[in-house]
C-alpha cells in the first residue's frame, strides 16, 4: 500500500496493461517523448518504443479514428485528449463511428477503445479551456463513460477500460491530476458499472460524479458539524448509469441533492432527478436541489470563475435548503 | 490474366449491374427503404481493384472499407449476395442482420468492415486498420474506396499526414465520379485532379482511367505491391462515372444527357464484352446465357431468400448496444 496521486495511479494502468497485452498501444497530443501533459503516461514512450506509444499530430478527429480502426482488427488503443475541449473535433468518429458500429454491424465489428479526456476547470482557463461536457457523452448510445473521483478508481477503472469490449469514455479532471490516495501495490480491477456510497449517513443524499464528489464529502463534513447526517453517492459511472444504488439511497434518507461542476440545462442532474421522479418520487420528503454552474462560457477573472463554477460551500448551502434550515 | 478469369470478371460486372437494378426494382417496390445509393457505372474499379487485393477471411487477406455506395464492394470483398440483399431487406439474416441497412454492409468474416454514411469518416478508420495490420506484423492491407467529394473533408487531409508520417500500409482509392451529390467537382475543388492534393503530403500517387477494368487491375496491382513490400500508403484515383442518380430521389438536373451519353458509351461492362467478343472469347449469345443465369439466380437464390428471412425480434432492440456478453470482472457491477 503506498500513496499515490491520480496521474501516478493513471501511469501504473498504462503500464501494467501495456506489459500485461502487446495489442495495448496509447496515442495523443504529446504522450510519448514529452511524457504527456497530465505525465499520464510518463516514461512509457523509452519503455514501449514510438510504435506503442504514438505521439500524434493535433488531428483529434482522425487519430481518434485510427485508433477505432485499429481497434476494429484487436488492438487495444488507449487514446488520450488534452482536454474534453478538444473532443468536440473527435465526435464524429467517436459519435458517429466508434459508438454506433457494433450496433450498425448487428454485433459483427467492435471498437474496444479507451478515449480518456480531462473535463472541468482549473484556474482561470478561460472559455475554450473549462468545458465538462459528461452530459454530451452520457447521452450518446454505445459509449461507456466513467468519472474516476480518486487515484484507486483512476488505475482499476482504466485497467477495466482497457479490457472492456466497448468504447470507454474516462473523464478525468484537471485540478485531480494530483490528489493522493492510498492504493494497493497488488493488481486489482474496478468495475466500469455501480454508483458507489462513499459516506453513510441518514438524513440526506449528496449525489456528485468526479470533481464534484470531493465538494460532497467537504460539505458533508460541515453538515456534521450542524447535526445533519449526510451520505454522499459518487456515481462513478455515467453510462450507464446505476438507478439501483440512486433509489435506494433517496428511500433511506428522504432528500437528495446533486452536485455537477457542469450547468445544469439537459444535463447529469437534470437525468438523476428525472430517475429520481420515476423510481422513488413518493420516498421524498423534499424537494430535490440541483447544485451547478452558472449558464455561462467560463471567464477568465477569477472573481468571476469563482461564481460561475460551484463550490462546496454552495453544496452546503444547497444541503441547508433541502434540509428546511434556510 | 488468362481468357477464363477474363470471362468470369464480366460476368461478375454484369451480376453486380443486375444486383445493383433489382435493389432498384425491389425499393420501387417499398421492400427496400431508407437511402440506397447505387453503384451502375462505376463496376470496374471495385471489381479491378479487388481482384488484385488478398480476399475473404483471415490474417492473410486485406481489409476493406468504404461509403455508403457499398454494396459491390461487400460483394467483391466476398460477402454472399443472399446476405447483403437480405440487409437491404432489413432481414436478420442480413450481412448486419437487419441494423445497418444499404449503408452499413459489414462482413468481418471476410474483413470487409463496413460501409459509412460520414463522408469522410473511413478515411482515419482504413487507416487504423492498417495501423493494426502494421502492430500485428502480418502481410495485410487496408483498402479505402471513397469518392471525390470525400477528398474536400479534414479527414482526407488529417489522414493522409498521419498515414506518411506512420508509413501505414494502406491504400486510398479515389473514386473520382464528377460529382458530390449534385455539386460538379469544379464548382468545389480547387484541384481538379484529385491525385495531386496528396502531393502535400508527399505520397506516392497516380490517376487512371476507371472505366477499363484492364487498365484498372494493371494499375491496382502495382499500387498494392508498393503498399504491401512496405513502402507506405498509396492513393489511387480513378476517373469514372454513376449511371444513375446519387440516391433514389434524384431529377439529375444538374447534369446534361450529352455528358451522360457520352460516359454511357464508356461503359465498363459493354467496354469488357465488347473486347472479349472481338477476341473471340465470346459470343453475344454467350453473354445473352450469362444474363439468364444471373437473372435466375437472382429471382430464385437472392430475393427468395430476402424475400422469405425473418425479420429482427422486436425483443432485440436493445441487442448489440454494447458487448451483450461482457466480462464480470470489468464490467461489475460494483461489490459494495
Ligand atoms: C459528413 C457528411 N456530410 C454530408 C453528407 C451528405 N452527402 C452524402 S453523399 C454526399 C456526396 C459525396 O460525394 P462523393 O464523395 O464524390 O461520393 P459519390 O456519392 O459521388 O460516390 C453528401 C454531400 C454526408 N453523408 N456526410
Ligand atoms: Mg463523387
Amino acid at each position: 500500500m503506498a500513496e499515490i496521486a491520480y496521474w501516478e495511479a493513471i501511469r501504473r494502468a498504462h503500464d501494467e496493461e501495456m506489459a500485461n497485452n502487446r495489442m495495448v498501444i496509447a496515442m495523443g497530443e504529446d504522450i510519448g517523448v514529452a511524457g504527456g501533459t497530465y505525465k499520464a503516461t510518463l516514461g512509457l514512450y523509452d519503455k514501449y518504443g514510438e510504435e506503442r506509444v504514438i505521439d500524434t499530430p493535433i488531428s483529434e478527429n482522425s487519430y481518434t479514428g485510427i485508433g477505432i480502426g485499429a481497434s476494429m482488427v484487436g488492438v487495444r488503443p488507449i487514446i488520450e485528449i488534452m482536454s474534453i475541449n478538444f473532443a468536440l473535433l473527435a465526435l464524429d468518429t467517436l459519435v458517429n463511428a466508434a459508438a454506433k458500429i457494433r450496433y450498425m454491424s448487428g454485433g459483427r465489428a467492435q471498437c474496444p477503445i479507451v478515449m480518456r479526456t480531462p473535463g472541468g476547470t482549473a484556474h482561470q482557463l478561460a472559455a475554450q479551456h473549462s468545458a465538462r461536457l459528461a452530459r454530451m457523452f452520457m447521452s450518446t448510445s454505445g459509449l461507456r463513460v466513467v468519472t474516476p473521483r480518486g487515484p484507486i478508481d483512476a488505475y482499476g477503472m482504466l485497467k477495466s477500460a482497457v479490457r472492456c469490449n466497448d468504447p470507454v469514455i474516462i473523464i478525468e479532471h484537471e485540478q485531480m491530476y494530483n490528489l493522493k490516495e492510498e492504493v494497493p501495490d497488488e493488481e486489482f480491477f474496478r468495475p466500469l458499472e455501480g454508483a458507489e456510497i462513499v459516506r453513510e449517513g441518514s438524513d440526506i443524499t449528496l449525489i456528485g460524479y468526479n470533481f464534484s464528489v470531493h465538494l460532497c464529502l467537504e460539505a458533508a463534513k460541515r453538515l456534521e458539524a450542524d447535526g445533519i447526517n449526510a451520505e454522499v453517492l459518487d456515481l462513478r459511472v455515467l453510462k450507464p448509469l446505476d438507478r439501483e444504488t440512486i433509489r435506494k439511497s433517496v428511500e433511506k434518507t428522504h432528500r437528495v441533492l446533486i452536485a455537477e461542476e457542469d450547468e445544469a440545462p439537459v444535463g447529469v442532474g437534470a437525468e438523476i432527478m428525472a430517475l429520481i421522479n420515476e423510481d422513488c418520487f413518493f420516498a421524498l420528503d423534499a424537494q430535490p436541489v440541483r447544485i451547478h454552474a452558472a449558464d455561462v462560457p467560463v471567464p477568465y477573472n477569477a472573481r468571476l470563475e469563482k461564481a460561475a463554477i460551484p463550490s462546496a460551500d454552495d453544496v452546503y448551502q444547497g444541503a441547508l435548503k433541502v434540509m428546511g434550515k434556510i | 490474366m488468362n481468357d477464363a478469369d477474363k470471362k468470369r470478371l464480366l460476368k461478375e460486372m454484369i451480376f453486380f449491374r443486375r444486383f445493383e437494378d433489382r435493389t432498384f426494382e425491389a425499393y420501387m417496390e417499398r421492400k427496400i427503404g431508407g437511402f440506397l445509393h447505387l453503384y451502375s457505372g462505376q463496376e470496374a474499379v471495385a471489381t479491378g481493384v479487388l481482384e488484385k487485393a488478398m480476399l475473404g477471411k483471415g490474417t492473410d487477406n486485406d481489409y476493406v472499407i468504404t461509403g455508403y455506395r457499398d454494396h459491390v464492394h461487400a460483394l467483391k470483398a466476398g460477402a454472399p449476395a443472399r446476405e447483403v440483399m437480405a440487409e437491404l431487406y432489413g432481414k436478420e439474416t442480413g450481412s448486419s442482420r437487419g441494423r445497418g441497412g444499404s449503408m452499413h454492409i459489414f462482413d468481418p468474416s471476410v474483413n470487409f468492415m463496413g460501409g459509412y454514411a460520414l463522408v469522410g469518416q473511413p478515411f482515419p478508420l482504413a487507416a487504423g486498420l492498417a495501423m493494426g495490420c502494421k502492430h500485428k506484423g502480418t502481410k495485410q492491407i487496408a483498402i479505402c474506396f471513397l469518392g471525390d467529394g470525400a477528398n474536400n473533408q479534414g479527414t482526407f487531409h488529417e489522414t493522409m499526414n498521419m498515414a506518411k508520417v506512420w508509413n501505414l500500409p494502406v491504400l486510398f482509392v479515389c473514386e473520382n465520379n464528377g460529382y458530390a451529390i449534385g455539386t460538379h467537382i469544379d464548382r468545389s475543388t480547387a484541384v481538379k485532379d484529385q491525385y495531386k492534393r496528396v502531393c502535400a503530403y508527399d505520397m506516392q500517387a497516380s490517376q487512371h482511367d476507371g472505366m477499363d477494368i484492364e487498365i484498372v487491375m494493371e494499375a491496382a496491382e502495382q499500387a498494392i505491391d508498393f503498399v504491401r513490400s512496405g513502402k507506405g500508403p498509396y492513393f489511387i484515383e480513378f476517373m469514372t462515372y454513376r449511371f444513375r442518380g446519387h440516391s433514389m430521389s434524384d431529377a439529375k438536373g444538374y447534369r446534361t444527357r450529352e455528358e451522360e451519353i457520352e460516359w454511357e458509351k464508356r461503359d465498363p461492362i459493354r467496354v469488357f464484352s465488347k473486347r472479349l467478343i472481338e477476341q473471340g472469347l465470346l459470343t453475344e449469345d454467350d453473354i445473352k446465357t450469362m444474363e439468364r443465369e444471373i437473372d435466375d439466380e437472382m429471382e430464385n437464390d437472392i430475393i427468395k431468400f430476402a424475400e422469405e428471412s425473418p425479420e429482427p425480434k422486436v425483443e432485440d432492440l436493445n441487442k448489440f448496444v454494447l458487448d451483450d456478453n461482457p466480462d464480470p470482472r470489468w464490467i461489475g457491477p460494483l461489490q459494495q
